[in-house]
């Protein structure tokens, strides 16, 4: 027997696992694009003159068991102590159901956003469970379905209590005892927008008639829990709006917000169950009363009816939101924390009330025996009542304590010069405790013993986790079910491709996922001290320093939680960079009317004035009319906002003339980030022009969705702008932090990181060259059946296409939604529907899709227009047929069937798998049905059953 | 009884110094299924462009604005209950308001329904 060399290389993680097709499948594609060479269809797609001067490398590309050992050694470089910092981030036991199922299982982590519900459906019935859970533990009627951090979420309330207030003034009252980090983001946020931000205490310093609004944090930074009732009703009294931060485990124990009059509560659920993470990601929650649910921030869940009148879930009010809002919008929150949200509330179902309540008394106790401890040694604890942090004034002391418990395996929190806080939790063990009573110099033995120090005027007597959901029964066997049946529900990578444009839906490899479970990334509390953070350390500034490399910018901030957070930083380095010369009357920003909404939100935000540049014939930014609006603006020019490749899917040949325009009248060039998939290793936008940029590390660099968020969005700026980016008040003290913790949600980046590593320079070259090759492919296959708007003039797009379905609406009466709705048959998430043009779908295939899953979705579009002609040709009725009546259930099959067209047909057009036919749950949605009857909670049990009959 | 069309695609019925005020057909069917009317109260006075009301569907929100310069008489509270019947008859049943008008001179650059048509063709 002899062997031979080939050229397979099974370790080639960039060609052979995250690259979609094969080297063979690239000569096919490429033969039907009518080109020689990969080079040659790339030189057609991308302007020479914008190209990136030398290739990008960083050395070889690894092997994942490679990859997997270097990170390894990183990890270790972090060292996990025990973290009784507190401070809005508690040790929580991730049930390990949870953390397999949800946390780890590409069904979840992989979906999109829930924008077409005939497929989300499981996971908007866990975001439901998630808004009912923090409806009841608030005490107020609704809640939307999650939002960046608790920093943030305080800041969206303290922005919606300005816009709901029927006060004219412009002063916000802030509790000095919310946590540092809440205070810093709400006066980043409140400067630009006009809001005088008196950070006081309550009880002296707050002038009720002086406010439009105030917020408290309940429990205190420090531990203190006061019934606000009485405050709340003088700020009534005065058309102001009370704002409570409230942990949402102690109000398993304590009066919820609700009942004290609150009108806004928000908050973090990180302790239901989701890691600390080193900051992040967790979800963080708003809810509000009844009234004020249309200035909400934030996506929200809401029961409404399919076709056939069955329940069926969906997003509700989304024209509160900035896709269609823009700069009136409540906010820029697109991407949220929708995995991070479903992870709490399957920890509320996993326990029950019950259990929760259990967590939360077990956490007391222990917190009231360290306490007790701690008297016996001498030391005054305060407050006197609390729920689990406690403040000792250690004077003198406080370094010798600190360094004592740190030797003792535990991290305390640091407060002033002289005050030492401790925060107990439901991992806290008895060995802890003990060691907290070595370091303050005492070796005690105690009798258990059971004592609260609640306080009595505090305490909650109403019920919650009342509805059935949270009742099941505790065993593993029917959670595990009930995670596996809601997944089935849902269509995510893990099927299908999912081709939605702007929204990069590529690989999330499993290598790439493995080390976010890792201990040394997941158990460190985000303001540990910097020596047991050097893993951490190592991997923010080698990541940081490849995305310098890709962008070509000098500088990088971590800090944004998504895109829109990332262009709202951006958007404030620019203003700091101008006040800090001087320039305090740059105001303007031009936007061009197809850009994506979250940008005239942010720059609104951010306290611009947005000018609307127009669009030319071809999609292109009117160059003309920017050079006008520039030149009209010159003294007031801020910044413009451009996207690159444009959000209509081509290379621009002008983008260098726009950024020279703004930079000629004193302007600064924001690119968005968005389309980074059709960048990387081939232009740098930080040498085209560019000053500042967001990356969507969740679309070009891998980290998962995760069914609308986590998400990262950091940015990169030139030089210029580096000593303006956000700073923190836990790390260098400057102004402008826009997340809670310093690095945003930094036990993703392991994800990014390893992406980087294993496709090296010339892989990720790669990726971008094949993706723009797959968008190419996809629109040559549609060519003659759909036509694809904007192109360059060589004919060619750049890594999505816009296909145009008006031309069937006007001939078939065939809309957007129906071509959407009859991709679910064929087994596809829709492309992205009407955005950037009305009635078109915009399709971003991405590299990681091989060419049978591109054929198959290009069979399933072409049937569709063949469905259409039969319309247009009258073969078959115009309001009765397959598109109008799609998605097609297995209810419709069990009925009489009645309809011109086969079941074969309804149910396996061309796409549609025969064995592992993709079943969708329900028919099509009626969305006005919702939004005209808003019900954002569970509905009664009697509704689940009628679904099951 | 005379009817105006403004650019903005809402319509008033004069009648002396007062005047209905509502949306076009042409409108309503931009907007697809309306799901919410939100509208100012009785003895609100408002200027010419000013935006007097919210009306939002499925896919769109969209600001009313003042066709001109006057108060609210009455607004129509059945719209804002049953929102759909913007989709109904945004041109009888769904009228949004009956105000008073400060300056008829303001009627003058106001489109007739010709010109309206023209207007939307």
């Amino acid at each position: 027997m002899t062997f031979s060399l080939t050229d397979y290389l099974p370790y080639d993680f960039a060609n052979r696992r995250h690259i979609g097709p094969s080297p063979a499948e690239m000569d096919e594609m490429l033969e039907v694009l009518e080109v020689e060479s990969l080079d040659q269809l790339i030189d057609e797609s991308v302007p020479q003159d914008i190209r990136r001067e030398q290739t990008l490398d960083w050395g070889r590309p690894l092997s994942e068991r490679e990859m997997l050992y270097r990170i390894r050694k990183v990890a270790e470089k972090n060292r996990v102590l025990t973290s009784l910092i507190g401070q809005g981030y508690y040790g929580t036991t991730t049930p390990p159901a949870i953390q397999r199922n949800i946390f780890e299982n590409p069904a979840w982590y992989t979906a999109y956003t829930p924008y077409q519900p005939e497929i989300s459906q499981g996971r908007l019935e866990a975001l439901l469970n998630f808004q009912t859970m923090v409806s009841d533990l608030t005490g107020l009627e609704i809640a939307n379905a999650s939002l960046l951090d608790e920093a943030t979420a305080a800041a969206e309330a303290m922005a919606m209590a300005h816009r709901v207030s029927k006060s004219k003034l412009d002063r916000f009252f802030v509790d000095e005892n919310c946590h540092p980090q809440n205070i810093a983001v709400m006066q980043t946020r409140a400067e630009p927008l006009g809001i005088e931000v008196q950070v006081g205490n309550p009880a002296n310093d707050l002038d009720v008639s002086q406010v439009f609004g105030a917020i408290f944090q309940y429990p205190g930074t420090y531990g203190h829990v006061v019934d606000r009732t009485s405050v709340i009703a003088e700020l009534h009294a005065n058309k102001a709006i009370a704002i409570m931060i409230a942990d949402p485990l102690a109000l398993a124990l304590l009066k919820p917000p609700g009942e004290m009059g609150a009108d806004i509560a928000v908050g973090s659920t990180q302790r239901f169950g989701v890691p600390v993470g080193y900051g992040g990601p967790h979800a963080a929650y708003m809810a509000t009363k009844d009234s004020y649910k249309r200035s909400m921030p934030g996506r929200i869940v809401g029961v409404s009816i399919d076709a056939r009148g069955n329940k069926a879930y969906r997003l509700a009010l989304q024209t509160r939101e900035q896709h269609i809002r823009r700069e009136k919008a409540t906010s820029n929150v697109c991407t949220a924390q929708a995995l991070l949200a479903v992870m709490a509330s399957m920890y509320a179902v996993f326990h029950g009330p019950e259990g929760i309540k259990a967590i939360a008394q077990r956490v007391h106790r222990k917190t009231v025996r360290l306490a007790k401890g701690l008297e016996a040694l001498g030391f005054k604890v305060e407050p006197e009542t609390f729920f689990d942090t406690i403040t000792v004034n250690v004077g003198a002391l406080q370094g010798v304590v600190l360094k004592a418990a740190v030797q003792n395996g535990v991290n305390l929190r640091k407060i002033g010069s002289d005050r030492i806080g401790i925060s107990l939790d439901e991992k806290t063990r008895p060995a802890n405790i003990e060691a907290v009573w070595r370091a303050f110099g005492g070796d005690r033995h105690d009798e258990p013993m059971e004592e609260y120090r609640l306080p009595e005027t505090a305490l909650r007597d109403s019920s919650y986790l009342t509805h059935p959901i949270f009742h099941m029964n505790r065993a593993e066997a029917e959670m595990t079910r009930y995670m596996r049946r809601l997944a089935d529900r849902d269509l995510a990578l893990d099927r299908a491709m999912i081709p939605l444009g702007s929204c990069t839906m590529k690989l999330n490899a499993t290598a790439e996922m493995l080390p976010i479970s890792w201990r040394e990334f997941s158990e460190i509390h985000p303001f540990a001290p910097a020596d047991q953070v050097e893993g951490y350390k190592e991997l923010i500034d080698t990541l940081s320093d490849k995305l310098c490399q890709i962008t070509g910018y000098d500088a990088i901030s971590m800090q944004p939680n998504s895109g829109a957070q990332g262009e709202f930083a951006g958007l404030m380095t620019i203003r700091a960079y101008h006040r800090a010369r001087g320039d305090t009357d740059r105001d303007v920003c031009l936007i061009p009317t197809s850009a994506h909404g979250t940008n005239p939100a942010s720059a609104q935000m951010a306290g611009m004035k947005v000018v609307v540049v127009k669009a030319a014939e071809n999609g292109d930014i009117d160059v003309e009319d920017f050079r006008a609006k520039a030149e009209a603006n010159s003294a007031r020019l801020a910044a413009c906002m451009i996207t690159y490749p444009s959000t209509h899917g081509v290379f621009e040949e002008t983008v260098r003339e726009v950024c020279a325009i703004t930079h000629e009248h004193g302007g600064q060039v924001y690119l968005d980030g968005a389309n980074m998939n059709a960048m990387v290793g081939l232009v740098q936008p930080g040498k085209i022009g560019a000053d500042v940029s967001h990356l969507n590390l969740h679309k070009t660099f891998c980290i998962p969705h995760g069914g609308g968020g986590p998400g990262m969005g950091p940015i990169g700026v030139r030089a210029h702008l580096a000593p303006y980016l956000p700073g923190h008040p836990e790390t260098d003290g400057r102004p402008g932090a826009v997340s809670a913790a310093p690095y945003g949600s930094p036990s993703i980046l392991p994800i990014s990181w390893a992406y980087c590593l294993l496709m090296g320079g010339s892989g990720l070259t790669q990726a971008t060259r094949v993706a723009i090759l797959n968008a190419n492919y996809i629109a040559k296959r549609l060519h003659g059946a759909f036509e694809v708007l904007f192109k360059a003039p060589s004919g060619r797009v750049a890594h999505e296409c816009i296909i145009d379905t008006r031309p069937i609406a006007d001939s078939a009466g065939v809309t957007v939604d129906d071509v959407a709705k009859r991709l679910v048959d064929c087994g596809f998430h829709a492309p992205t529907m009407s955005w950037p043009v009305a009635g078109t779908l915009m399709v971003e295939p991405t590299e990681s899709e091989p060419k049978a899953e591109l054929d198959r979705f290009c069979d399933a579009m072409l049937a569709i227009r063949r469905e259409a002609a039969d319309i247009e040709e009258g073969r078959i009725a115009a309001d009765n047929n397959p598109l109008k009546n799609a998605p097609h259930t297995v209810e419709d099959l069990v009925g009489e069937w009645d309809r011109p067209y086969s079941r074969e047909q309804a149910c396996f057009p061309p796409g549609a798998f025969r064995v592992d036919k993709y079943w969708p749950p329900v028919n099509r949605v009626d969305n006005a049905y919702g939004d005209r009857q808003l019900v954002c909670t569970c509905p009664p049990l009697e509704d689940y059953a009628e679904a099951a009959e | 009884m005379t009817t105006y069309f403004t650019e903005d695609h809402e319509w008033l019925s004069v009648e002396g110094d007062k005047a209905t005020v509502g949306i076009t057909e042409h409108a309503a069917e931009q907007l697809g299924e309306v799901v919410f009317v939100e509208l100012k109260d009785p003895g609100e006075s408002f200027e010419k462009g000013d935006e007097i009301g919210v009306i939002e569907s499925v896919k769109a929100a969209s600001e009313i604005y003042a066709p001109i310069t006057g108060e609210v008489l009455e607004a129509n509270g059945a719209v804002v209950e049953t929102p759909g019947m913007v989709n109904e008859g945004p041109e009888s049943t769904a009228w949004l308001y009956k105000v008073s008008i400060a300056d008829s001179g303001e009627l003058e650059g106001l489109m007739d329904a010709e010109a309206y048509k023209a207007f939307v063709a």
